[in-house]
């Protein structure tokens, strides 16, 4: 099956990897093991997920300013995702994005059906 | 953007490379969001820590040094992830400390007043009305909007130095009044007697609004909240929900009665927080077992009422041997609680007061696990939230049921919910 998605805002090339859809929402702090780039937090929809190379969905986020240096911190060690995709967002993640120069959209349209 | 004469010199580069890349960051994310213009900013607030950065960000920030770079606008720090006096005695690696020291001396050559502190706003800047700020730590975000109305969204570490580099940020989201609107109402029929309590009232509005651009409005408040009360509500909501303003009726600045917390519009959503709802969320964070490994108070840091408190509450007692005792507050607040006697109590009793840091920040996954810690009983909504994705068990409860369980080392019948 194939699915349109488009967003009114964005940044970034574009870049085609593999898609994983999440139902829970996303903080770099909160779930992430910022070390290997592994979703860690425990009843998370991608917990034990490696999100590198990935283009990942989060219908939402939570916190935190963390993020503005901590994608930045998985791409220095090689275990960033491709691309990321924002139902809604905060500034922060936007501001981490931009400085590590992952690819981002928000306000997804329509918002996928996340298997996982 | 449109940029101004000074904006597009920096652009060009006549106030050197690192303002030139600072700028282009800010551009890159101000049209993002649709900005048409920057606004000058009086302070910065920053989160600049290892635990954070890594070395991609270190290396980041030693490289606009070494281009000599230099803030243009007084550039405070928020709380980091070692106190250095404590470090050993709290088994941080070595590594991360000597990491961690190297920063803050490229932080002070950048121009960085090296405060630490998540409560600058209790302790070192206190925002006018309207003030346009780029401040860099949610809970200090969403108390100069909501408790000061004060401007400033989210910035991030990159963000916030960007903005000290360049003295503006760009203007969108909670620079502009539209966005300050209220969206959702929420009444509040429950009392809320601990700060646990008002940390678990920002959980549950964070949970059901998770959205940074919405504005939650609260109604029909029947506990008058101080400031401490007012700083876990504010953190636990930006925590949960990812929000960066609310309103308060009849108590915050923008929102005198109802209608000008909603401008005038019908709110998007109705609410009920009670009894019910708030016992609800106590139950999200269950015990694991009776015994408790230890006890935080922390995230944000404490005040000196704060501390006051639970020395009041520990009375004289001593910590279990089994239970660990931890508080966190900045150097201004723990040299004025050094004065008045309340770190002695606390020290006395068998815990510690650490400063400068927030326990959340200093690798918790590491700590726990070099001193067999599984669960965590705190009285901070945020540190609940936050610690699960560090595998600790997170147990919330109201200040004088931690107190209980560090004193004897298990949750008292009154914390247990199954």
């Amino acid at each position: 099956m194939s699915v349109v998605l488009t967003a009114p805002l964005g940044f970034g090339p574009a870049v085609e990897a593999e898609i994983v859809l999440s139902r829970d929402t996303f903080s770099l702090r909160y779930d992430m093991d910022r070390e290997t780039g592994v979703v860690s937090r425990k009843g998370h929809a991608l917990e034990g997920l490696s999100l590198a190379g990935k283009i990942v969905y989060f219908p939402a986020v939570q916190g935190g300013v963390a993020a503005g240096w901590g994608f930045l911190a998985l791409a220095h060690r090689g275990v960033a995702p491709a691309g990321i995709l924002f139902g809604r967002t905060n500034p922060v993640m936007i501001q981490g994005l931009v400085l590590a120069g992952i690819p981002v959209m928000h306000r997804l349209s329509p918002i996928p059906s996340p298997s996982c | 953007m449109r940029l101004t004469e000074r904006e597009q010199r920096i652009r060009a580069g006549e106030l050197g490379e690192p303002a030139r890349v600072a700028i282009e960051q800010q551009i890159a994310v101000g049209e993002f969001f649709a900005a048409e213009r920057f606004v000058p900013i009086t302070n910065v607030h920053m989160m600049g820590d290892m635990e954070v950065m890594g070395d991609g960000g270190f290396a980041f920030i030693e490289r606009l040094v070494g281009e000599g770079a230099r803030f243009s606008v007084p550039v405070t720090t928020t709380a980091r992830c070692v106190d250095f006096e404590r470090a050993a005695a709290l088994r941080q690696r070595p590594e991360l400390v000597d990491r961690e020291r190297a920063l803050v001396a490229t932080l002070g050559h950048l121009g960085a007043i090296l405060v630490d502190t998540c409560i600058n706003y209790q302790t070192v800047y206190q925002p006018h009305f309207g003030e346009h700020l780029a401040w860099g730590d949610t809970g200090a975000v969403i108390w100069a909007n909501s408790v000061c109305g004060a401007r400033s969204n989210y910035e991030a570490g990159p963000a916030a130095l960007a903005a000290g580099l360049t003295g503006v940020t760009p203007a969108y989201g909670y620079h502009l009044t539209e966005q300050r609107t209220g969206t959702e109402r929420f009444e509040v029929s429950c009392e809320l007697p601990d700060y646990a309590d008002w940390g678990a009232l920002g959980g549950i509005i964070g949970r059901r609004t998770l959205d940074y651009w919405k504005v939650p409005v609260v109604a029909g408040l029947r506990s008058h909240p101080g400031a401490d009360e007012l700083k876990h509500f504010g953190a636990a909501l930006a925590s949960y929900g990812s929000c960066a303003m609310y309103h308060m009726v009849g108590l915050t600045p923008e929102a005198r009665d109802e209608a000008e917390a909603f401008r005038g519009r019908a709110p998007a959503a109705l609410h009920v927080i009670d009894d019910a709802a708030l016992a609800a969320f106590y139950r999200t964070y269950p015990e694991d077992r009776a015994e408790v490994d230890v006890v935080v108070f922390s995230g944000p840091q404490l005040s000196v009422l704060e501390m006051r408190r639970i020395v009041e509450l520990l009375a004289g007692r001593r910590v279990h041997t089994r239970t660990a005792l931890l508080l966190t507050t900045n150097f201004a607040n723990r040299e004025m609680a050094a004065r008045l006697g309340y770190v002695k109590a606390i020290e006395d009793a068998g815990g510690r007061v650490l400063a400068g840091a927030c326990w959340y920040i200093m690798e918790p996954a590491r700590m726990a696990a070099a001193f067999g810690w599984r669960n965590v009983l705190t009285n901070s909504a945020k540190v609940a939230n936050i610690i699960g994705g560090y595998r600790l068990h997170p147990i919330l409860r109201p200040t004088a049921v931690c107190v209980e369980a560090a004193v004897s080392g298990e949750l008292p019948a009154e914390g247990h919910l199954r």
